[in-house]
């Protein structure tokens, strides 16, 4: 495995920033030039640069849908959120429309949020494109075939020009997919998600959203250690906080930055990215989670290696 | 040391792990009276390893933290590390006081407990005082 790219990070409901929020940003870049002049557009992005991520970029708003590069021919993605439609744009330019492609998505579960990408992922209309869906629950095809039925979308579902074919995995069996062993494994949510474990020679990713852990239980915590032992990026639903996680939302089928930092560190994980964002949150919001997410993992090392904390956007690209 | 600790290898909740090395612990947490309020002194970690313990230690005292009753007051000043799991201890000791109509609530955490108890957001639902001695001038009779 090569890289990993985010299209999609927002929990629950993709979210767009506002024309106030975009005011916002730029209020706030101009008060920090504070009537600076820049010679050229390279000094000019230089000091971009130094503004916070929150006023001079945006942790974006599309639902999850997550790339893996595996270095193979074969697409790996993660979910089909609305993250799917720029990510489908993306592949029909770098590839063109008449050069069929195959593409392995794994599926989490099938709320709306991790599907709704799919009748916008241009490359299901070509011809000659090869798509399989793989996911543990039973009736993903007819979840699928629901969403691009009348009257929730214009476009049936047997209007599709790629051929795609569904495969059931089941939790906690291996298989050789694409150039990896993929490994599912099940997670509490309604209705039940699935993560999943990347493995390659060289290289392991973990995506693992949509998850609730029960702290009170064991065997539940050691799985997850096990699950995410010694991954080069685990991929984590901190939707919420832990005090959020374990009260008012106890149930809600997310998790939180502060069990994700404590997993990865039992886990030995090198890095852990911040996933499946609270729509409600703005970028200031986001950012100082993770400035605290850091700063958490930094007071709790207590003298072992460092566990690397980045947040995902829309966009990010992390190399493996 | 509060408490000691045996290793011994068992069943966990009903699940046969031959080749996990348990340790129970066993956690006392020291009382003393100051103004009409019982503050419990609790020390070292508070994690996955010890929560059980901690929650035993901690039930009896909660049973009596009832309206009317004196305050309990955990006193945090020896407690080095708090995890997810000791939080939510703390947040289901609380929810039972509340319950009871008790007062119950913690005090004097180090510095870096402080930070978990922001980072958390813990310190939006727990009562926290910074001092043993501040949260008995609120609590104290």
């Amino acid at each position: 495995m090569k890289k990993v790219i985010f299209w999609g990070t927002r929990g629950s409901l993709p979210v767009a920033l506002t024309a106030d929020d975009v005011r916002q940003k730029i209020v706030a870049a101009l008060n920090a030039a504070n009537g600076k002049t820049f010679r050229n557009s390279a000094l000019l992005n230089e000091f971009v640069d130094t503004l916070p991520f929150a006023t001079r970029g945006s942790f974006g708003g599309h639902s999850s849908c997550v790339e893996i590069v595996s270095g193979g021919h074969e697409h790996v993605i993660c979910d089909m959120g609305s993250g799917a439609r720029p990510l489908g744009q993306s592949k029909i330019a770098t590839y063109g429309a008449p050069n069929p492609q195959t593409y392995h998505i794994f599926i989490s579960h099938l709320h709306w949020d991790h599907l709704m990408g799919f009748p916008y992922f241009t490359p299901m209309y070509l011809p000659g494109n090869r798509i399989i869906v793989h996911g543990c629950h039973p009736h993903i095809e007819a979840a699928f075939r629901l969403q691009m039925t009348a009257p929730c979308f214009p476009v049936d579902y047997s209007q599709a020009g790629a051929k795609i074919e569904f495969d059931i995995m089941t939790p906690g069996q291996t298989q050789y997919i694409a150039g990896l062993n993929v490994t599912p494994k099940l997670q509490l949510h309604a209705g039940d998600s699935y993560g999943y474990r990347f493995d390659s020679i060289d290289r392991s990713v973990v995506y693992s959203t949509d998850s609730e852990h029960k702290l009170e239980s064991l065997e539940e915590r050691e799985g997850f250690v096990k699950f995410f032992a010694k991954a080069d990026l685990v991929i984590f639903d901190a939707m919420y906080s832990l005090a959020e996680a374990v009260s008012v939302k106890a149930d809600w089928g997310h998790s939180s930055n502060m069990v994700g930092v404590e997993l990865c560190q039992s886990a030995k994980a090198k890095r852990l990215a911040l996933f499946h964002h609270e729509p409600m949150h703005d970028d200031n919001q986001l950012l100082r989670l993770f400035t605290e997410t850091r700063r958490l993992e930094e007071i709790t090392r207590h003298g072992h290696d460092p566990l690397e904390v980045i947040s995902a956007y829309d966009g990010l690209t992390v190399n493996l | 040391m509060p408490y000691f600790t045996r290793a011994r290898t068992k069943a966990v909740r009903g699940i046969i792990r031959p080749d996990f090395e348990y340790e129970e612990q066993v956690m006392n947490l020291p009382l003393r009276e100051i103004a009409g309020v019982l503050i419990a002194t609790v020390s070292g970690r508070i994690d996955h390893a010890s929560a059980n313990a901690f929650n035993s230690a901690l039930e009896p005292l909660l049973k009596n933290c009832v309206g009317g009753a004196k305050p309990l007051i955990l006193d945090f000043s020896g407690v080095e590390y708090i995890s997810s799991v000791g939080l939510r201890s703390l947040m289901l000791a609380s929810r039972q006081a509340k319950s009871q109509k008790g007062a119950f609530a913690i005090a004097g955490m180090q510095p870096s407990v402080q930070e978990v108890f922001t980072i958390s957001r813990f310190s939006l639902i727990m009562p926290c005082y910074t001092s043993v001695e501040a949260a008995c001038k609120v609590l104290g009779s």
